[in-house]
């Protein structure tokens, strides 16, 4: 491969599984948190995120506002690339390879093909062996997650329901993916074909996942968690680290709360220190209660 | 093991595979009762936040000024260096590892690689190195000395006394050597 600009030197390989799939393991443990400004990132940066969501809305404003969503501006991105030394993640619509493009332009460090914007194809995914930059995709399901690591995806998300502080569907989603791995290793060889035919993915990766009883990618959690405790539902449940999105700045002291999430995700095992950072928080950011959204306005939804 | 954020599961794969002993850290109490400890890659920010905000720092600096063996990978290797550059405001290191280390030196991860490195001490064959937002060690003091540099002279990886540290992931490729050398200090050093 050829030398980058940087200076890497020659005989290097850049942009491979290993690298791609690299980066989310060095994530692990960790809290990647939503923001729309410079400032917000560098809150975040000092709080303890291991990285940033760039983008120009949070889920709870998208969900409010309504209307077709995006990728951000690349100015906004520009400037919150440059305002932290973490790494900085960007949304760009599913099945919108071009603005895939250039987010990989603008160097963001991982690109999250997101259910959170407005769906640009509602066939097909991004094609993401294509870029050099690792892609992050949500998912529901074993089946769904399968989908995503076959079309390139580098690291999975479960989606829960963004943009409300309603933990219900992250738990939903983390227990349907954890348990349908379960399921898979209890399986002979034979019952395999079947799985890999019902999962709608390749027999070769859910032969693998009935072996390693994991994911050949890191698995996240996001949509909707909310506080200290949230995060540490997420890590019991089996979570390698958890996405908040408008928990943090939707809440009522940002940088407290933002604290507080990451030690509750690092020390997931132990209610002492999830109830320390609990106390004093101010408030939670509102949210809305997921059975009261009507279907179509469900954004864990999209995806196919 | 310190298990404060980053890619511990990897690490604690490897030490068991060579019939270590391998425990996850996260508080003086644990850090009191190993004989080395193993850094992990991840965000040395994250790492360092943690580690004083849960009151390992002060016990492990005092450990790595006892003698205890330490291996750090990555962010691991920026918390051992006595200087990190390009930290973020307040950052601090642990230190013991006598090196100025950059933070993200090879810029972000579309310029992250993999390459296979010679390194005399470990003998053949050459080690098959991946470095993700990597950092670099950019100079080294008399009490440090050089175990790998990339061809263009840049230095990737160091050791001084029970202390050793890569810029690459040693834990991810299957590559055995450093571990073993860490292991093989813990030994002499109990």
């Amino acid at each position: 491969m050829s030398t980058s600009e940087s200076g890497s030197p020659s005989a290097t390989s850049l942009g491979t599984d290993r690298v791609k799939r690299g980066l989310a393991e060095m994530l692990k443990g960790g809290v990647i948190m939503d923001v729309v400004t410079a400032e917000q990132a560098r809150i975040a940066e000092d709080a303890g995120a291991v990285a940033v969501m760039a983008l120009e809305r949070v889920p709870a404003d998208i969900r409010a506002q309504g209307g077709v969503a995006r990728m951000s501006d690349p100015d906004l991105i520009d400037e919150i690339i440059a305002s932290v030394s973490i790494p900085v993640m960007a949304k760009a619509r599913i099945g919108h390879f071009v603005e895939a493009q250039v987010l990989q332009a603008l160097g963001v460090d991982y690109i999250d093909e997101s259910e959170v914007l407005s769906p640009a194809d509602y066939v097909n995914h991004i094609d993401k062996w294509q870029f050099t930059t690792p892609f992050v995709c949500g998912a529901t399901n074993l089946g769904e997650a399968l989908r995503r690591i076959t079309e390139g995806a580098a690291m999975i998300r479960s989606k829960g329901e963004a943009g409300t502080g309603d933990v219900s569907e992250a738990t939903k989603h983390i227990r349907t993916i954890t348990s349908e791995i379960n399921v898979l290793r209890s399986k002979t060889k034979d019952e395999l074909y079947v799985a890999a035919k019902e999962l709608q993915a390749p027999y070769e990766l859910v032969a693998e996942i009935a072996e390693t009883g994991k994911l050949p990618v890191v698995l996240f959690t996001a949509g909707g968690v909310a506080t200290p405790a949230d995060a540490a539902l997420m890590m019991q449940l089996g979570a390698d680290g958890v996405f908040v999105g408008s928990g943090i700045f939707k809440s009522g002291e940002p940088a407290k709360r933002a604290a507080a999430i990451v030690k509750a995700t690092t020390f997931f095992d132990d209610p002492a220190v999830i109830a320390d950072a609990s106390r004093g928080l101010g408030e939670a950011m509102v949210g809305i209660n997921v059975a009261d959204l009507p279907a179509p306005h469900r954004l864990s939804e999209r995806g196919w | 093991m310190l298990a404060l954020q980053g890619d511990v599961r990897e690490h604690l794969a490897v030490l068991r595979g060579l019939g270590a002993e391998a425990i996850p850290v996260r508080r003086p109490e644990e850090l009191a009762t190993v004989s080395g400890l193993v850094i992990p890659g991840g965000e040395s920010s994250v790492i360092d936040k943690l580690s004083r905000l849960f009151g390992i720092a002060e016990p492990l600096r005092a450990r790595i000024a006892a003698g205890m063996p330490v291996y750090g990978t990555c962010a691991g290797l920026i918390m051992l260096a006595d200087t990190v550059l390009d930290s973020i405001t307040g950052q601090q290191s642990l230190g013991g590892l006598d090196v100025a280390v950059r933070r993200n030196a090879f810029g972000n991860q579309n310029d992250s690689f993999e390459t296979d490195l010679d390194i005399p001490e470990l003998g053949e064959p050459a080690v098959h190195a991946v470095f993700i937002r990597a950092p670099v060690v950019e100079s080294v003091g008399p009490r440090a000395s050089v175990l790998a540099s990339l061809p263009d002279g840049r230095v990737v990886a160091v050791e001084q006394d029970n202390l050793l540290g890569t810029s690459f992931h040693p834990e991810v490729t299957g590559e055995h050597r450093f571990h073993e050398r860490f292991l093989d200090r813990v030994r002499a050093a109990a």
